[in-house]
């Protein structure tokens, strides 16, 4: 695998195994770059990056702007609120403008499902996908498959759990699919209005006892409950959620010695996690931000036909003796 | 004015003709069927050779957007539309802007079908304002010319007002058509709720959101003695529900769309919100439940639900897009290729779908070839293979999934009242 020979990131579906293995590899060397002192490299340099967000974001979107400045790209963002989009500008019009600015990577949120693969085919420019309704977003799932491999090397053979409303998330969606592309066990738990049977197609567990689940655990990643989805009857209160479903600190001593919390943040503290496990020394939830940054500037650097790195001063050496 | 059609195969589902015949044709009338008629001075000659000479095609359901959106379609530009796609009569629905509520929108719409090459029967709305509140005035609107009464898009949610439209439209013996959805189990989705959905993450449309809403009706239908129409049945177990009303004797009918049993929602990862429609693509086994129901002809009817949406509106985020696809140009090929050569369909069985099937539900004295019957003949090569492009769709909007597909049936002549309204080039 020598690049991402790909004009887009879209979802985790469409990447190979060793893509996304080349994307953590590539990741870990940036990741030791900006945790010096001097954090930028000019790999992008001359390139122009548009954040577009149909949906607001804080962390995702700060995470794709650190990515893109420190390859020294020109960055520009333009965001809408979705309801003023479906009164004013169609996204194909939005976007054909941008095309017309030359901007060579757009990084897109919205809250339309497949709006991303719907743009891909339409425009010259790199898409990458920052998350897209309740379908993908394969940057957090790569940050997550990265952020696990930092402490074990490999996926093969963890158990991972994931916890919470499973049916309108699109991190569990890309979690599910790169945590079983790299040979985990990945069993989901909620309740069956939050985890539908259908999920049973990508080959997972489902369970309704977290009680009984956790101790199998290596790796627990907990997803954030929309208190909205209690409206619509899909659970009745936060109070019983949080009896059934919540990483209580008298849970988490259930667990393996060795566990693993994650969360793809923001946390709602005493919802589905306790703020003693968050703080506990299993939980990598503030270094998952951190390597966010990491993967998203491997993922500009290989899009952008970048080598891969650790071969890298060999090849340069091999160029310069053909010419 | 005579016309003499030689050498074809005449395909007539209601008497079960199937044989080498010549049609003879005065004025607006059939005059003979009969082989070898001999032609005579002053008589067009149309050489059916390899072709099915059928009825007249009927499409009981199609949207041509006037009054309203006369930028995506219209009377007349849907007409031309209908008679290129071997269609002599179609029923316009009542969802337009202003809706067909009352007589003098019905009576325009005929006005405006007269300047058209074919016959245009409007169905009107059950409700006023199709509101779901208060039934129309069924009498007036037929005395107008409207032949059916359905809210089509807007499911009518309240039971007792479609037990009132049932009980009402008796004395009239014309069907109420249901578009069955209940919109609450729709919950907002825009496909089918299953695996598909789960993998794209677009909110799912439970097929038991069409099955609940059939229930109730045929349970209403049972109630009240009134004739029940099912719009674009789209799942087995829509099917199941309906043969069983019908084997209690309880007055239903139902079509389904070509769509329906062509594709599954398979598709709507590659063609986006050009397969976007309601009720939306179903499984692979509902797929299969459509095509025995319609082998077995449960499903009585195949009706387009031609809905045009311009590009714009289309090349949207999949959510934003609008429901519907345009269906009359890609009707009779889908039929041929899949029905008749995928499925192993009698012609009778295929056609009687768009003849005299649909001519029964509404009462005309169409849908079938016979002497003394008024000349609306449809005449199609089935083995000449049609490539469905931009340039082949002739429909102002070119909202289909099955542009760029290769099927079989090429319809090359649309005789309307006598009259040759399009022969293929």
């Amino acid at each position: 695998m020598n690049s991402l020979k790909r004009k887009d990131l879209l979802d985790i579906q469409s990447l190979s195994v060793e893509e996304i293995l080349l994307i953590c590899r590539s990741a870990k060397y940036f990741k030791d770059i900006f945790t010096r002192s001097v954090k930028s490299v000019p790999v992008l340099r001359g390139k122009t990056v548009c954040t577009l967000f149909y949906e607001p974001s804080t962390r995702t979107r700060l995470s794709f702007e650190l990515a893109a400045k420190r390859l020294s790209a020109d960055l520009i963002n333009f965001s809408v609120s979705t309801s003023s989009v479906v009164k004013g500008e169609s996204l194909i019009d939005t976007v054909h403008t941008l095309e017309a600015m030359k901007v060579d990577y757009i990084v897109m949120r919205h809250a339309a499902s497949m709006a991303p693969h719907f743009l891909s085919r339409n425009i010259k420019a790199s898409v990458i996908n920052a998350g897209d309704g309740f379908h993908a977003h394969p940057t957090q799932a790569l940050l997550d498959t990265y952020s696990i491999m930092e402490k074990r090397t490999s996926l093969d053979g963890l158990h991972i759990g994931i916890i919470g409303d499973i049916k309108h998330s699109r991190v569990a969606r890309s979690d599910i699919e790169a945590f079983k592309k790299l040979g985990a066990k990945v069993t989901l738990c909620g309740p069956p209005t939050l985890v539908p049977d259908d999920f049973q197609l990508y080959g997972v567990d489902i369970t309704y006892s977290l009680d009984e689940l956790l101790p199998e655990l290596d790796v627990i990643n907990l997803l954030r409950i929309q208190k909205e989805r209690q409206q619509g009857s899909l659970f009745p209160s936060l109070r019983e959620y949080h009896r059934q479903f919540a990483l209580t600190e008298e849970r988490f001593r259930m667990c393996k010695s060795d566990v693993i919390v994650m969360h793809p943040g923001p946390v709602n503290r005493g919802i589905e996690i306790d703020d003693s496990v968050v703080e506990s020394s299993h939980s990598i939830i503030n270094e998952q931000v951190t390597n966010g940054v990491a993967v998203r500037m491997a993922i500009f650097y290989l899009l952008a036909g970048g080598a891969p790195l650790d071969e890298m001063t060999e090849e340069r050496g091999a160029h310069e003796d053909s010419n | 004015m005579k016309i003499a059609i030689k050498n074809g195969r005449v395909v007539d589902p209601a008497s079960r003709t199937d044989d080498l015949l010549d049609v003879l044709i005065e004025d607006d009338t059939i005059a003979d069927i009969a082989p070898g008629i001999p032609v005579r001075d002053g008589c067009g000659v149309i050489d059916a050779s390899g072709c099915i000479v059928l009825p007249g095609l009927i499409d009981m359901h199609v949207h041509f957007r006037e009054p309203g959106r006369e930028d995506v379609e219209t009377i007349f530009s849907g007409s031309k539309v209908a008679a290129k796609s071997g269609f002599t009569s179609v029923c316009t629905l009542p969802n337009t802007d202003p809706v067909i509520d009352n007589q003098a929108l019905v009576r325009f719409i005929k006005l405006e079908a007269e300047k058209g090459p074919i016959n245009v029967f409007p169905i009107a709305t059950v409700s006023k304002g199709r509101k779901g509140e208060e039934i129309s005035e069924m009498g007036e609107l037929i005395g107008a010319g409207a032949v059916g009464f359905t809210d089509d898009g807007l499911p009518i949610m309240s039971s007792i007002l479609m037990r009132r439209a049932l009980e009402y439209s008796r004395m009239f013996d014309v069907p109420i058509i249901t578009h069955a959805e209940d919109l609450e189990l729709s919950d907002g989705g825009i496909m089918n709720e299953g695996k598909n959905s789960t993998l794209l993450g677009l909110k799912g449309i439970p097929k038991e959101s069409e099955e609940v809403m059939i229930a109730r009706d045929v349970i209403l239908t049972r109630l009240t003695g009134g004739r029940l129409h099912v719009a674009h049945v789209s799942s087995g177990g829509s099917v199941e529900i309906i043969r069983r009303a019908k084997e209690s004797g309880i007055r239903v009918t139902c079509e389904t769309a070509p769509h329906y049993f062509s594709l599954t929602d398979d598709a709507v990862a590659e063609y986006l919100s050009m397969a976007k429609m309601k009720p939306p693509l179903r499984t692979g086994e509902d797929r299969k439940a459509i095509i025995d129901g319609l082998k077995q002809g449960i499903i009585d009817v195949i009706a387009t639900d031609h809905a045009p949406h311009s590009l714009n509106e289309k090349m949207q985020e999949l959510e934003y897009a609008p429901f519907g696809i345009v269906g009359l140009e890609t009707a009779v090929p889908l039929i041929i290729t899949v029905l008749v050569r995928e499925n192993g369909f009698s012609f009778h069985e295929a056609f009687e779908k768009v003849t005299v099937n649909p001519a029964r539900i509404l009462k005309f004295d169409r849908g079938e070839l016979k002497s003394g019957k008024t000349a609306d003949i449809t005449i199609i090569n089935p083995d000449k293979k049609i490539i469905v492009s931009e340039e082949f769709m002739i429909s102002k909007c070119k909202n289909s999934p099955f542009i760029g597909m290769e099927l079989y049936g090429s319809v090359e002549h649309t005789i309307c009242s006598g009259n040759l309204v399009y022969s293929n080039k």
